[in-house]
């Protein structure tokens, strides 16, 4: 059913055109840079991971013994640090946002071909300067750098990690305007908003929080070195500073952080449950219009991160509801991918394995972050295992699977190579066996009062750690996988179709891999989004 | 002379699209500066409703005179680069250059003004916040010179690079490396970025020195 792009064989594809390290580091084609963000963010994934794997062999026993309480805290912020800042919030939107933005709306590139590769040398060089700093002088702040201890305790390594985190906020802010930019002047005649995919959608949502949310970050930090360098504190106590008004402006950026990292994940499922079931997806306007949704009310929940903080009542109990609004859009998402599957005739593969690793993961995170939005619960369960795992099912459990769902859907486009199926489906079901392992025992854990970031605890909790432990191995077995038969793919995988899942999109209807512009004419639209022959919808019936 | 290179890049379409995109990049841009003092005007409004009296103690010893002529300066630095995107439309060169040339001097007379008004704090005990000799007795006056001194700082940061650009594009132009009027967009570019500067200045100014002195 793939319709050939007619003349695409006599263009050479974006990979074959130019030859050389040089011809990709001075690239400005968005799919090279797409690719580039790739290898970088996989990278800091690992190290990521690593730093994790420490945290787990820690905590396999009760005794502080492989980590001292300051290594422990240094292990556990170099991985909030780069899990957050290097891998989840650029991995979607950089890797794939890049990629697939401008082919999925008929544009030849983003709309700022050289500040797309800015950012990622922002990326790239903030990334190396921050591990340079964690891993030399050691970080015990958390992610967080809450004052006054990052301010007045820490030592000054702090700084570096903030001036790091500061730099690749600016990749962020121009990844996220070269899309919404991208989308708003770029589409290919015919191409209304209404026939975007959703991917496109969700890329969007996610990219005005990259733009309004970043700076305050960036403002965030700017205070916390001028004070931790020069003494210039306006969080300080003793002259009547307000601790409290940090974490005010800190979450202000971070809670919508967590629909940067969610979001596009979501617009990926979009994607893959569609595919996968061939049919339209269910209700698209609502589908389309949460994702905005998500991005407007994100903004103002920021204050559940302080329910325990001395935080008004008043404002508690406004964001308390605020918290609970946000599920709504969520909730929408869900059903209606679900309502698409529906009867639909499914083809189970790969991709489809992560997208309902996706949904059941999501699922939980999203219900237990309901517990934390009550605040008398809150009140019980902050700052316990509870919460880690509520936000590692979320972060973690659902956009990590968006990310690999991501890149098994369309491998075959950026590479023009097919992968093991059957490997695809082993990685996807070990990782959904070990998140659950890992992170499952830790809601209990935290029920029962177990404190986050402690390296040693109470006896009792040794059965539910080792049981995280443990999963903490599949997962990581789970994660590692790809690496290896995706790579094995490129030499040795047989060659990929236009369109190998026998999807809809302008993406499918290029070659794998695409030429250098995308397109070798400008389409012209004239279809709606996910046109899928009817008659698949009731393939079963 | 040499022929007229078209300014459009080859992933767009037309001119117009190419346009639209600059400027909706522009305007992103700005909105990612105003979020960012956003945040310092959080921070300057939270402690003047936290700490009235100490602010108000704190204000009196700053010198409005000396912020009010620099805000004239920087106006009127604001009113030449909105000249220089007229001369460029019509393509005065000669106007063109004089123009950008006074923006960035008005600029530079800014950030002097600016430099001697540090001095004279310093000088009063009242910079670097730390100071023994501070005439402030509140802590949290003191806590108020730090937010004015961040706050005040980071705008001349601003306003170094908005000099920095003003002359960049003067010598562009002076070498013969801007092509007129195809390329005005660039120097509506700057001007946009000198106007946002300006307003951040006014609001900056408003809350930092005047209003409030009383209570």
């Amino acid at each position: 059913m793939s319709e050939k792009n007619p003349t695409a064989d006599r263009m050479p594809s974006y990979l074959a055109d130019e030859h050389g390290l040089r011809t990709w580091l001075a690239t400005t084609d968005h799919k090279r840079i797409g690719i580039m963000f790739m290898i970088a963010v996989t990278v800091f994934f690992f190290l990521g991971g690593l730093a994790a794997s420490f945290i787990r062999i820690e905590l396999a026993t009760p005794d502080g013994d492989l980590l001292t309480s300051d290594g422990y805290n240094r292990a556990f912020t170099l991985h909030g640090v780069i899990m957050v800042w290097f891998f989840l919030i650029p991995s979607i939107p950089s890797v794939f946002g890049n990629f697939l933005i401008p082919i999925m709306i008929g544009a030849k590139d983003m709309a700022f071909p050289k500040l797309n590769l800015f950012s990622w040398y922002l990326l790239v060089g903030g990334g190396l300067f921050t591990l340079y700093s964690l891993v030399a002088g050691g970080v015990d702040t958390g992610w967080t750098f809450y004052t006054p201890l990052s301010t007045m305790f820490s030592n000054g390594h702090v700084v570096a990690v903030i001036v790091g985190v500061f730099v690749v906020g600016f990749s962020s802010i121009f990844t996220g305007l070269n899309i919404i930019v991208t989308v708003h002047t770029l589409r290919a005649p015919g191409m209304t908003w209404f026939r975007l995919p959703l991917f496109v959608w969700s890329l969007y949502a996610t990219s005005v929080i990259l733009v309004l949310a970043t700076p305050v970050l960036a403002i965030t930090l700017l205070l916390v070195a001028a004070e931790h360098l020069f003494q210039v504190g306006v969080f300080d106590p003793a002259l009547g500073g307000d601790p409290l008004l940090f974490q005010h402006l800190f979450w202000f950026y971070s809670h919508p952080a967590v629909y940067i990292m969610i979001l596009p994940a979501m617009g990926v499922m979009s994607e893959l449950v569609t595919a996968a079931a061939h049919k339209r997806i269910f209700g698209y306007r609502f589908v389309a219009y949460s994702s905005l949704a998500i991005a407007v009310i994100g903004f103002m929940v920021w204050g559940h991160h302080m329910f325990v903080a001395g935080q008004s009542m008043y404002a508690s109990m406004v964001f308390s509801l605020l918290s609970f609004l946000v599920a709504i859009p969520s909730a929408i998402k869900v059903y209606n991918w679900t309502a698409t599957l529906y009867k639909s005739n499914l083809t189970i593969n790969a991709p489809f394995l992560f997208a309902v690793t996706f949904i059941g993961l999501f699922v939980i995170g999203g219900v237990t972050g309901l517990f934390l939005a009550l605040l008398a619960a809150d009140v019980h369960v902050h700052d316990t295992y509870f919460v880690v795992a509520h936000f590692h099912y979320i972060m973690v459990g659902a956009a990590v699977a968006g990310f690999f769902g991501a890149l098994h859907f369309w491998w075959p486009k950026m590479t023009g190579r097919m992968y093991s199926q059957l490997w695809g489906k082993i990685s996807a079901s070990t990782i959904f066996i070990g998140f659950n392992l890992t992170f499952f025992p830790q809601f209990i854990l935290g029920y029962l009062g177990m404190p986050r970031r402690y390296h040693s605890y109470p006896d009792d909790f040794m059965f539910l750690h080792v049981m995280s432990s443990t999963g903490a191995t599949v997962l990581a077995v789970g994660y590692v996988l790809p690496f290896f038969y995706l790579l094995w793919s490129l030499r040795y995988g047989p060659l990929a179709d236009d369109d190998p899942w026998e999807a809809a999109g302008l993406e499918w209807r290029t070659s794998s891999p695409p030429p250098t512009h995308n397109f070798v004419e400008t389409p012209i639209v004239d279809f709606e989004a996910y046109e899928y022959p009817p008659e698949a919808t009731h393939g079963t019936s | 002379m040499e022929p007229r290179r078209e300014y459009l890049a080859e992933h767009f379409q037309t001119p117009a699209q190419q346009r639209e995109a600059t400027y909706l990049g522009i305007w992103l841009f700005l909105a990612t500066e105003l979020m960012m003092f956003g945040g310092v005007f959080l921070v300057i409004y939270y402690y003047r409703v936290a700490h009235t009296q100490a602010v108000a103690e704190a204000m009196r010893h700053l010198h409005y005179l000396l912020a009010g002529a620099n805000s004239a300066l920087l106006l009127t630095g604001s009113l030449c680069m909105t000249l220089v995107v007229e001369a460029a439309r019509r393509q005065a060169y000669t106007r063109l250059k004089w123009m950008l040339a006074a923006a960035a001097l008005f600029g530079l007379a800014f950030l002097a003004i600016k430099g001697f008004e540090y001095a004279w704090e310093v000088r009063e005990g009242l910079l670097p916040p730390g100071s023994p000799n501070s005439p402030l007795t509140e802590p949290a006056s003191r806590l108020y010179f730090n937010i004015y001194l961040f706050a005040t700082g980071l705008h001349a940061v601003h306003v170094l690079i908005a000099v920095v650009l003003a002359a960049g594009m003067l010598f562009r132009i002076h070498t013969g490396h801007m092509q007129l009027p195809e390329r005005a967009v660039t120097l509506e570019a700057v001007a946009f970025y000198w106007h946002l500067v300006d307003v951040i200045w006014i609001l900056l100014y408003v809350s930092l020195y005047l209003v409030g002195r009383g209570a």
